[in-house]
């Protein structure tokens, strides 16, 4: 029984911190309609920041600060957006589709940093000893205790992101996102508005890689894929229902269960077929994306018409 | 403008130039809107009259020439800044935020709204939400007078295109705008509510003081609401003054080259 609770739990915690980012990619994409194709990058920055503000000394790695998680989250955050503002600065006021590309870029070149910049990040090495916020209570409730905390963190970015969506801020971001002539025809300055969502979103992420890395209570470029951190988190939103806050949860949820437990599947399988099982799922999980914005393009709850104010 | 006594023209313009390319669309084009008045600018097809309102409203960078707002430069100031001076556009073919309700396209509009800035939508929700409250009964107004309060909730899609251009005038009449150019604000509208329209900006002008700049095809609407009328082709103006005078222009009647002109055509 407790293997399974903690098999249970480690999965559910895993969907909260993929629920941080499809919230920050709806803020983005799903309100604002900003391509960010660089989800990974703000992951990372976040992840980084997190680990090497908390763990202990060592000659492998910056760090030795020794600070407490509680402290270290918001500047995980705070790391996010200020990664995302000179991008979004610059970008943003070229055509919208030049985001996309520049996300891309410093995804990229956060992978390469990663890998490389050993006094730093440790290289291929990473950093290990991350502390797990609870983690002196044991198992299992150390770990239920966690879960517990991912979710709050979840609960209260969800909160932020409705509180957000259905404000007069909100509506100018879709209105944007609609049609930018017109929303400048309405007085508004669609760079400014742009910029704001995608930092917000930014510093989401920023709070998803530092919530991932003290989970692992390691991190290193192997734990950075683009295909986990960010393809994975479009299909969640776009299967959950893009524009809609409790759809990105719930795409989230649904997918990551779904990823993980074709995981088991493959992992059932004798050796080599597991290696190629692993790409035969990346293969399916692109047929369904593909089959959803076929079939069901507002994905699983779409945007709802929003309530008369 | 010009250093007259005078009160300075609401809108001013002088030799704007603006080209795509090889091709010159305005070509020099000066002309003035008086505070307190509904101007008409008239014109064939392709006269450069939607690009005059795209240039002046600082949707399009001009090429040449200058324009003021009340006698301040304003030459190449962006579309918001604009707005917030008191000035307001339509556009000749709707542009609607689609996945927005009709409510909503309207509520967009609205200057200054508190909400629009964080942190405020996150720790003054209270706040916001009776200002919403208050913006949404000016909203239902405007919606009210445009026979469109019924489709307030439905999305901006599900109108008709003639309801489409009343929310583009619904959301200029939002944005509190002493100067509105409307671009064909009836065209493809029925016989009696382009009646109401004329209606409107002829009281919005009288009661609230609005100017208005509009450009229209409907010449014995214009006739009607209209004074002074400006008539452009190729690029420039070529007849200014009433319209009757304007009518009587024989370079006017030579550009719209046999277009029905006279004041019984209906
Ligand atoms: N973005 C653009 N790029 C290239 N040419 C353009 C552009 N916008 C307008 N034009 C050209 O400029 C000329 C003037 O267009 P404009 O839309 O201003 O005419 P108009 O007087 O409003 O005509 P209508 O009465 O048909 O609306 C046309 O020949 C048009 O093809
Ligand atoms: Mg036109």
């Amino acid at each position: 029984m407790e293997p399974f609770a903690l098999y249970f739990a480690t999965i559910l915690t895993l969907a909260g911190i993929y629920a941080a980012l499809t919230l920050g990619l709806n803020l983005q994409w799903g309100l604002t309609g900003l391509m960010n194709f660089g989800p990974l990058a703000f992951v990372a920055v976040g992840a980084y920041t997190s680990a090497i503000l908390t763990v202990g000394g060592s000659a492998q790695h910056l760090g030795g600060f020794g600070w407490p998680w509680w402290l270290a989250w918001p500047l995980a955050a705070l790391a996010g957006a200020l990664l995302a503002l000179p991008i979004g600065a610059i970008s943003l006021r070229l055509r919208a589709d030049y985001l996309a590309i520049a996300t891309i870029g410093i995804a990229e070149i956060l992978r390469l940093i990663v890998r490389n910049e050993d006094w730093l990040t440790g290289g291929p090495l990473g950093i290990p000893g991350i502390p797990r916020p609870f983690e002196g209570l044991g198992l299992p409730w150390g770990q239920f205790a966690y879960l517990a905390l991912v979710a709050a963190v979840v609960a209260g970015l969800y909160a932020m992101a409705q509180a957000t969506a259905r404000s007069p801020f909100g509506r100018t971001l879709r209105a944007i996102r609609d049609d930018e002539e017109a929303a400048k025809a309405a007085g508004k300055n669609p760079a400014a508005f742009r910029l704001q969502a995608f930092v917000l979103g930014a510093a989401c992420m920023g709070l998803a890689g530092a919530m991932l890395a003290h989970f692992f209570k390691f991190m290193g470029p192997d734990a950075l894929d683009p295909v986990t951190a960010t393809f994975l988190v479009w299909v969640m939103l776009i299967a959950g229902g893009s524009g809609n806050n409790l759809g990105a949860i719930l795409g989230a949820v649904a997918v990551w269960a779904l990823w993980a437990a074709t995981d088991w599947l493959a992992g059932q399988l004798p050796g080599e077929l597991a290696t190629r099982a692993a790409y035969v799922r990346l293969f399916l999980i692109g047929l369904a994306l593909q089959l959803i914005l076929l079939y069901r393009p507002q994905g699983l709850i779409g945007e709802r018409p929003p309530r008369p104010a | 403008m010009s250093g007259a006594a005078t009160a300075p023209a609401a809108l001013a313009a002088e030799g704007l130039t603006k080209r795509f390319g090889g091709f010159t669309a305005l070509d020099g084009v000066s002309l003035a809107v008086p505070e307190g008045s509904i101007t008409g600018l008239i014109g064939p097809n392709g006269a450069g009259k939607s690009t005059f309102f795209a240039t002046v409203a600082g949707f399009l960078r001009p090429d040449g020439g200058r324009v003021w707002l009340r006698g301040q430069e304003v030459t190449g100031a962006p579309p918001w800044r604009l707005h917030r001076a008191g000035l307001a556009r339509t556009f000749q073919i709707p542009r609607l935020f689609g996945r927005l309700t009709v409510a909503e396209n309207l509520a967009v509009a609205a200057p200054d709204q508190p909400g629009e800035r964080l942190p405020r939508p996150w720790f003054a929700r209270r706040r916001i939400r009776e200002e919403e409250r208050a913006l949404r009964a000016r909203v239902m107004a405007v919606l009210e007078r445009l026979n469109l309060a019924r489709h307030a909730d439905a999305p901006a899609t599900a109108l008709s295109g003639g309801q489409k251009k009343l929310v583009e005038l619904g959301r200029a009449l939002m944005s509190g705008a002493s100067l509105i150019l409307l671009d064909e604000p009836a065209a493809g509208v029925n016989r009696t509510l382009l009646r109401e329209i004329a209606a409107t900006i002829a009281r919005l002008n009288r009661e609230d003081g609005i100017t208005f700049l509009v450009i229209e095809h409907d010449l014995d609407l214009v006739a009607e609401l209209c004074h002074p009328v400006h008539c452009m082709a190729e690029g420039r103006v070529i007849a200014s003054g009433s319209m009757a005078e304007v009518r009587a222009d024989p370079t006017v009647a030579e550009a719209y080259l046999g277009m029905a002109l006279e004041p019984d055509a209906s």
